[in-house]
């Protein structure tokens, strides 16, 4: 093993990662907002009546779990292209995720509902409550808590796949910045051991955050 | 043979994808699912072991073990690979990326894997356990014909679940350059400049290798549930 490690120009690289990372938080955290949303919205259709509504909630979650995540980003930056839509490499990294999120939320979401007896709903509004207050106030507190541990899961995951998006060619998230320097120096293992680190401690301060949000939220 | 019938149906489709694409792809699909077959072969067998440690072990073997397992789980698979790949050059091993990609992505594999042996494992409850040393049975026996059957009953739904995640994460490993089926389709997308056909190919291709497994798994789940 003739080789000297140089960790100085990467640690000198740090505030450069540093800013990098906090692209990758923000992409994670607006995939996760638009995941969540649309994930609402595929549970409340594939529960609804409307065949054709049904179907297409279907296909974007089973699309959406059973490919890679970065065939969908792909999808995102060059095949929406031949549609005539030209997305930038952080919009299409952004609408990748999100999709993926979606997909694996609405499952989630679907499972996290059917974990709420109805028989709550029923006493709810048997004690006066209407439609609207009984799921606000006895549904949606109940389905939060089973979710809740699902929902900071996929955080994480969607923090690692934001990772995806040097290969569109997003140059300014961490693994995206982190390549940027090690092309200039070549110094592959130090930068990207680096990215690691501050990898792992996202990923950490997530679960972390989950954790004592979760014990505050869920005491009784 | 293949350029004549290419030639035959070409015009049917105004494209310019020929059946030796299709070769070319589905060659891709082949490493895909050699990649996934070793990768979750190693990361099995590795999780099989750790997962039991894990669920018999003492606090200050167990934690070791889990604080190490979880750092492959939070950390993109992307640098891992990158990581890996350069630690290769570093100490002059001379091992192909496909080596490099599977011995990754059997970490990988076996760090999920290890979660699921042990709370298995850890499913069964100890009267059950209780009862069959009770019955005269030695701790092997315990192990080999009570915990192993229901732990198998417990973990298999979500192995299917990680194997098929395998699947779809051996997508990153051309980035060290291994030409597996998104790779392959990449290549194409190159050459004739028609990138939503043959992504909407590739989709389908992993579509078809993991829908009806993920659909298995999700009736195996239902079925064991019934029984409890």
């Amino acid at each position: 093993m003739n080789y000297t490690f140089h960790w100085l120009p990467a640690f000198r690289a740090l505030p450069d990662m540093l800013w990098g990372a906090l692209v990758t938080l923000e992409v994670a955290v607006l995939s996760m907002l638009l995941g969540v949303f649309f994930a609402v919205l595929l549970a409340v259709a594939s529960g609804s009546n409307y065949r054709v509504l049904r179907g297409a909630a279907a296909s974007w979650i089973e699309l959406a779990r059973n490919t890679p995540a970065l065939f969908q980003i792909y999808m995102a930056y060059f095949g929406l292209g031949s549609l005539g839509i030209h997305l930038d490499s952080f919009p299409a990294l952004l609408a990748g995720i999100t999709f993926n999120n979606a997909g694996y939320l609405a499952e989630t979401f679907r499972g996290g509902l059917r974990a709420v007896p109805p028989t709550q709903l029923r006493a709810a509004r048997s004690l006066g409550m209407g439609q609207i207050q009984a799921f606000r106030l006895i549904v949606l507190p109940q389905m939060f808590r089973v979710v809740f541990y699902p929902l900071t899961n996929q955080m994480v995951w969607a923090i690692l796949m934001t990772s995806l998006g040097v290969i569109v060619g997003l140059n300014n998230d961490l693994t995206g910045v982190t390549q940027e320097l090690n092309v200039r120096s070549f110094r592959t293992f130090e930068y990207f051991a680096l990215a690691a680190v501050i990898y792992y401690l996202l990923a950490k301060l997530v679960t972390l955050s989950a954790r004592l949000l979760a014990w505050r939220l869920f005491r009784y | 043979m293949f350029s004549s019938v290419s030639a035959f149906f070409a015009p049917l489709f105004e494209t310019s994808f020929s059946l030796n694409d299709l070769m070319f792809m589905l060659k891709g699909a082949g490493i895909t699912l050699a990649l996934t077959f070793w990768a979750v072969l190693g990361g099995t067998l590795l999780g099989v072991v750790f997962g039991v440690i894990r669920a018999i072990s003492p606090w200050w073997v167990n934690l070791p073990i889990g604080i190490v397992l979880d750092i492959f789980r939070s950390i993109p698979l992307l640098i891992q690979l990158v990581l890996a790949n350069s630690f290769k050059t570093i100490i002059g091993v001379r091992w192909d990326s496909f080596t490099i990609g599977c011995i990754v992505l059997a970490l990988y594999c076996c760090s999920y894997c290890t979660e699921i042996v042990r709370s298995g494992f850890l499913a069964v409850p100890a009267t059950t356990r209780r009862a069959a040393r009770s019955l005269g049975m030695s701790w092997t026996q315990d192990l080999t014909a009570i915990v192993f059957p229901i732990a198998l009953r417990v973990g298999l739904p979500s192995w299917i679940g990680l194997t098929l995640g395998v699947m779809k994460d051996t997508a990153m490993v051309w980035w060290i350059g291994v030409v597996e089926l998104l790779r392959s389709s990449q290549v194409i997308v190159t050459r004739i400049q028609e990138p939503l056909f043959v992504l909407s190919i590739a989709g389908l291709i992993y579509f078809l290798m993991s829908f009806p497994i993920a659909r298995l798994g999700a009736r195996l789940e239902k079925r064991w549930r019934e029984n409890d």
